[in-house]
Formats: C-alpha cells, sequence, structure tokens
C-alpha cells in the first residue's frame, strides 16, 4: 500500500507530519530563545571576567528598579512610544478614511502601495536621512525660515518625529482594513437620520473604527518601545529601553542585565494587550 | 459617490426648517414627491432613463420592476444617496435636488437593515433625535412609543445583533418612523424575510401607514408583494416607467407587454393568431382566470371570444387547475380553472379537444414595450 494511501485514512498523522516542521521552528526559534532571555534575567555576569555565572539572583531586577536613571529611561521609552502611537493614529485616520471610502478602485490600489513603498526600503537609510533633514541647515530648517521656525534638532521630539514616520504604514493598514469592512450603508444611514458629515464622522466613524485602530497601535507602540537605532541616530544624548539593552549586551557585555532590562518592554506590552483586549482590537489584527 | 455622504462642505446637522414652511397640516394637493426628466446613469449604464413621476400625500406608492430596472437608483436619488445626471426631485413642491440626505424631510428603511452595530436598540431609534439635539426626556418617551408602534417595546437595550432578522427590521423601520419624516422611503425591506413573516410584515405595514398617515414609497420586486400593499404601483423596466396604476387597473388592463407579463401571469394574442381567432390585428392579453373551457362546438354568447384547441398539459395546484392549449396556430394559451363543483373536470384531460372562450372585454390591447418610448433620447447626458 502507497504511503499517500496509508496516510489518507489517518488524518491526524497527516496532520501532524505536516505541521511538525513549523511547529518546531517556531517552538525553537521563537518561544525558546524568549524563554532564554527569561532565565538569563535570573543569572548574574561575573564584573572582573564579564563571564555569565548561572546561579540564581534577583540582582539584575534591584539594580533595575533601584537606579533613577532606569526609571526615567523606562518612562521616557514609554512616553515616546505613546506619542508615537498618538501621531500616527491622527495621521493615518484621514489617509485611511479617503483611501477606504473615498478613492476610486484604481486609486486604492496606488495609495496601498505608496503607504507600503517605505517598507521596502532599509530602516537605515529611512532614520539617516531624517536626520539629514533634522539636522542643523537641513530640509526642515530650510522650510521652516521663511515662518521664523526652526528645526526641533536631535532629541526627544526628533526621534518621536523620526519613529512615527518608520511605523505609519503599519498603523495605516488596519486602520484602512477597518474602514473598508465598515458597511457605506451605515454611514448613508447616519446621513439619512439628520447627521452631517462631522457627526457621523464622530458617532458612527470613529466609534467603528477605534479597535481597528487600537490594532495599529499595538504595531507602533510595540515598536516604538523596543527601537534603539532611531534613538541613537536622531536622539541626542537620550537613552530608551533599547539603548540601554544594546550598550550592556556590547560595551559592557552584561548579558544578564540587559535581558532583564529587555524584559521591561515584554511586560508593557503585556500589560498593554490585556487592556486593549476588550475593545475587540486583538479579532481585528 | 461615496464621498458625498461624509465630505459635504456645507456642514450643518440641523435640518433646515424652510422644508415644513408653507405646508399647512394637511396638505394634500402637493405631490408629496415629483420627480421630473430623471436620468442617472453610471458611466456608460442608463440606470434612469427619463422618469417623470408625481407621488401623492399620504399613499402607499410601490415601485415595482425587475433587479437592474432601476427602481432603486431612484428611491437612493430621493434620499439624496445618489445625485441625478439630468432631472430635478421636489418634495412638498420644494426643489431638493441640490440637498444632501441630511437636509432632507425623508428617511429610509434599508435593505439590509443599516444598523448601527456599536449601538444599543435604543441608540439606533433614538440616533435621528439626538443628531438634532432633542433633550434627553423627549427622546426617552418618543423611543418608547416608537418600539411600541413596530411591537418591540422592552427591547431597548438589546444589541442589533441579538435580534432576528424580522425584529432588526422592525427596529430599522422605528428608527425612521420616529422622526416623523413626510415621506418613508422603503428599499426591499422584506427581502431577507422568509415568506410566513413577510406576509404578516406586509399587512403590518400597511396598517401602520393607514395610522402615521405618512407617505410609503416601497420599492419590490415581488408583483404579489405590491398588489397586496399598494395605493398605487409604478413598473420599472430598463430605467423607464411602464405604467402607473392601482393594483386593479395594472392587472386588469396592463398598457404594455412588459406589465402585462411581470404582474400576473398573461396569454399573449399577437398576428396572424389574433387576426384569425379575433378578426383583428394587434397585439392582445388575456388573463388564464377569464377564459372557459367547454365541449368543442358549444354555443358562444355574444361578446365572447372562441377558439378551439387541444390540451396539451394539465397541472393540478390545489385549489386550481392550470391547462396549456395548444391552439391550430402554434399558439398556447394558460387557462386557471376553479375547482368548483360546476366545473367539468373530464374535460381537463391532456389530449382532449375542446374549446376555449373569454368576454372580449377582458380582451386587452397591448403596446410592445420599447414601441412606447420611440428611440433613444440623443440628447442623453453622458457622465462620468
Amino acid at each position: 500500500m502507497s504511503v499517500a494511501a496509508a496516510l489518507h485514512r489517518r488524518p491526524r498523522l497527516r496532520l501532524g507530519l505536516l505541521l511538525a516542521p513549523p511547529m518546531l521552528w517556531l517552538g525553537v526559534a521563537y518561544l525558546a530563545a524568549l524563554a532564554a532571555l527569561l532565565v538569563t534575567a535570573f543569572w548574574t555576569a561575573n564584573s572582573f571576567t564579564g563571564e555569565v555565572e548561572r546561579t540564581w539572583s534577583l540582582e539584575n531586577f534591584r539594580e533595575l528598579f533601584g537606579i533613577g536613571v532606569y526609571k526615567t529611561v523606562t518612562l521616557r521609552t514609554i512616553g515616546i512610544a505613546a506619542l508615537v502611537t498618538v501621531v500616527d493614529a491622527a495621521i493615518a485616520f484621514p489617509i485611511a478614511l479617503y483611501m477606504a471610502k473615498v478613492a476610486s478602485p484604481r486609486a486604492q490600489r496606488l495609495l496601498v502601495v505608496a503607504v507600503l513603498m517605505p517598507l521596502w526600503a532599509s530602516y537605515l537609510v529611512k532614520a539617516y536621512a531624517w536626520r539629514g533633514m533634522l539636522a542643523e541647515g537641513g530640509l526642515i530648517d530650510w522650510i521652516g525660515k521663511p515662518f521664523h521656525a526652526s528645526s526641533p534638532g536631535f532629541g526627544v521630539t526628533a526621534t518621536i518625529l523620526t519613529l512615527a514616520y518608520l511605523w505609519l504604514p503599519y498603523m495605516i493598514l488596519p486602520v484602512y482594513a477597518g474602514l473598508e469592512r465598515l458597511p457605506t450603508s451605515l454611514l448613508e444611514a447616519s446621513s439619512d437620520l439628520g447627521a452631517g458629515p462631522a457627526t457621523t464622522l464622530r458617532r458612527v466613524v470613529v466609534p467603528m473604527a477605534m479597535p481597528a485602530v487600537v490594532a495599529g497601535a499595538i504595531f507602533t507602540f510595540s515598536l516604538s518601545l523596543g527601537d534603539y537605532i532611531a534613538v541613537t541616530i536622531v536622539g541626542g544624548a537620550n537613552q530608551m529601553l533599547g539603548t540601554v539593552v544594546y550598550a550592556n549586551v556590547g560595551a559592557a557585555g552584561n548579558l544578564p542585565f540587559a535581558a532583564a532590562v529587555a524584559m521591561v518592554p515584554v511586560v508593557i506590552m503585556l500589560l498593554f494587550l490585556a487592556a486593549v483586549r476588550r475593545t475587540g482590537a486583538l479579532e481585528s489584527l | 459617490m461615496n464621498s458625498d455622504l461624509i465630505f459635504y462642505s456645507t456642514v450643518s446637522d440641523v435640518r433646515p426648517s424652510s422644508v415644513h414652511a408653507g405646508a399647512g397640516p394637511e396638505a394634500t394637493d402637493t405631490p408629496a414627491i415629483e420627480l421630473r426628466g430623471l436620468h442617472k446613469s453610471f458611466g456608460p449604464v442608463h440606470a434612469v432613463d427619463g422618469v417623470d413621476l408625481e407621488i401623492r400625500d399620504g399613499e402607499f406608492f410601490s415601485m415595482l420592476g425587475p433587479s437592474g430596472s432601476g427602481k432603486t437608483t431612484v428611491l437612493r436619488i430621493i434620499a439624496g444617496f445618489e445625485s441625478p445626471t439630468a432631472g430635478r426631485v421636489r418634495l412638498a413642491g420644494h426643489d431638493v435636488t441640490d440637498r444632501p440626505p441630511f437636509a432632507r424631510d425623508v428617511n429610509t428603511v434599508f435593505q439590509d437593515y443599516a444598523l448601527f452595530p456599536h449601538m444599543s436598540v435604543a441608540g439606533n431609534v433614538e440616533y435621528g433625535l439626538r443628531v438634532r439635539k432633542v433633550d434627553r426626556a423627549e427622546r426617552r418617551r418618543r423611543v418608547e412609543e416608537a418600539l411600541g408602534t413596530v411591537r418591540l417595546a422592552g427591547y431597548g437595550d438589546r444589541r442589533p445583533t441579538q435580534l432576528s432578522g424580522g425584529q432588526r427590521q422592525r427596529v430599522s423601520l422605528a428608527r425612521a418612523i420616529i422622526n416623523r419624516p413626510k415621506v418613508l422611503l422603503l428599499d426591499e425591506p422584506l427581502g431577507a424575510l422568509d415568506l410566513k413573516l413577510r406576509r404578516e410584515m406586509q399587512i403590518e405595514l400597511k396598517q401602520m401607514q393607514r395610522e402615521l398617515g405618512i407617505t410609503f414609497v416601497f420599492v419590490t420586486h415581488d408583483q404579489e408583494e405590491a398588489l397586496t400593499m399598494s395605493d398605487r404601483i409604478a413598473v420599472f423596466n430598463d430605467g423607464r416607467i411602464e405604467q402607473v396604476a392601482t393594483p386593479v387597473e395594472l392587472y386588469e388592463t396592463p398598457a404594455t407587454t412588459f406589465v402585462a407579463g411581470f404582474v400576473g401571469t398573461s396569454n399573449m394574442l399577437e398576428g396572424e393568431a389574433a387576426r384569425r381567432i379575433l378578426g383583428e390585428p394587434g397585439l392582445f392579453s388575456v388573463r388564464p382566470e377569464k377564459i372557459r373551457i367547454d365541449q368543442p362546438g358549444t354555443t358562444v354568447d355574444a361578446g365572447r371570444c372562441a377558439a378551439e384547441g387541444v390540451v396539451e398539459e394539465i397541472a393540478y395546484l390545489g385549489s386550481t387547475t392550470h391547462a396549456i392549449v395548444a391552439l391550430g396556430t402554434g399558439v398556447t394559451l394558460t387557462v386557471q380553472q376553479q375547482n368548483a363543483d360546476h366545473v367539468d373536470s373530464a374535460l381537463l384531460q391532456r389530449g382532449r379537444a375542446v374549446q376555449l372562450s373569454w368576454p372580449r372585454a377582458h380582451l386587452v390591447r397591448l403596446v410592445a414595450t420599447g414601441e412606447s418610448h420611440p428611440g433613444d433620447d440623443p440628447t442623453e447626458v453622458e457622465s462620468s
């Protein structure tokens, strides 16, 4: 009897064989790596040799919560991630609304490509492009000159601008998909019942698009929390959690402490997801 | 066209009071709706191709036609969701052609109900009052009243998703009538309901219309539904109106071949067959139940036409029997017989030679559809 025929009568075995390789990959490369991170955070690094000592201790967390600068960095990171999310939502909503409900099918396709296009370019190139624009005498200075405005320079504002630019597609696409699903008859019904465009937007469009906005926020917020490149390039002397991790892995060679710091965004993200679970956003990811 | 809904540049949440101004409490002389020379093209497609119509105040008016005949587009033009390529729309004497939907004193019951899923039933029903800043106590009172009218009292706190199709339909109705519009537009509102519920809702809608005194404009493709409910019916075909008449007129004296075929079943007689049987050329229709079936050679009363033929097929339908009778000239007629005592059932046999006769008065002379509209208007406005 052929193998195919034997498998035909055993659907569970067939499914098992089919799924084993990807599940193995997911288990080893993804979850095991995360688990290793978690475990490492409870070890310490010998301050002389730099070698990891595999004895259990809460030393890293004590240091993390005990030293004021880490608290500042954590709060700054959360603040930046939150502002990036707000800026992205504010920019993405009108664009997505136009794409979903106004643009012709042809324009719609072109706009989707236009939104995706920046994702095809290197992250570093885009970050350095912003560095160039934000620099003294750069594009922003030049545009602002007639209005007596100048570039914010390198710092937190520049970081927020750059991150908001980098993650914008991740906000636009879910919001666009959400608005696309919004039946046009609901907008007609609202108008029919006497609501002007502003009222329809406030009472129907925004509430119904909210889960999609939260879905986009999950991306922009988590991507911002973990970022360390943009802040290095345009953030001036400011640090984010990502840069602390990077410094401890590289220069300081303190892998366990880096692991402990890396747990912070993970925990923040879990709290964030728990908070938005009830909005139904997770279903619209 | 979607954009019009949310991006009107003139933002106005309050309906202009001028809609009501001038009209007395019972302004029955001015038509509730007046359509003049209405055209609507979607690219190369002429969805509405020259419609003139007056709908009287307080009547139950149906727009009947097959899908794609333009009836829904006309309704959407009245509501303001589409703007006509050419022509004017007047509501109670006021030209509203250029007004957005939120500035027209009409409300719509949508085919898919279009209930707001993020609001409760009460939230949906009070929406129109809310956007017009009616205070809370008044809103609550009228929501109760409207839900009572559609027999859904006590359902205010539920979510639309928790309701059955028929209940959603009622919520959608309550949401529209709570605004006390001059005209209620209904776009195939019973299309999604099963037959039994449909029949119930037909009667209820008719009663509601009579009690509220609102003009109803009802779009349907179901001729039986239109006949049952309407004061008057406009039959649509290919973007044009074939006939506007009461249900009785429409059935008894259809104007065109299309109407005769679409509303009920009709036997058509034309050309040579008409000349031989009726003695005059032309295009005629006779309804199956007007035809009597007799033994060949039976004396025919004055004022009746007669023809002989052979029974080709018999269909027993309980209260009636249908017979398809082939006349010599290649024409077949459908005959409908009541299964009553006095009917000679021996005649209803396949292969049997019979004589058919019907009163000349029930012979309706038709205009062939298409001939009533001599050619397409060459000045047709093309639009993008």
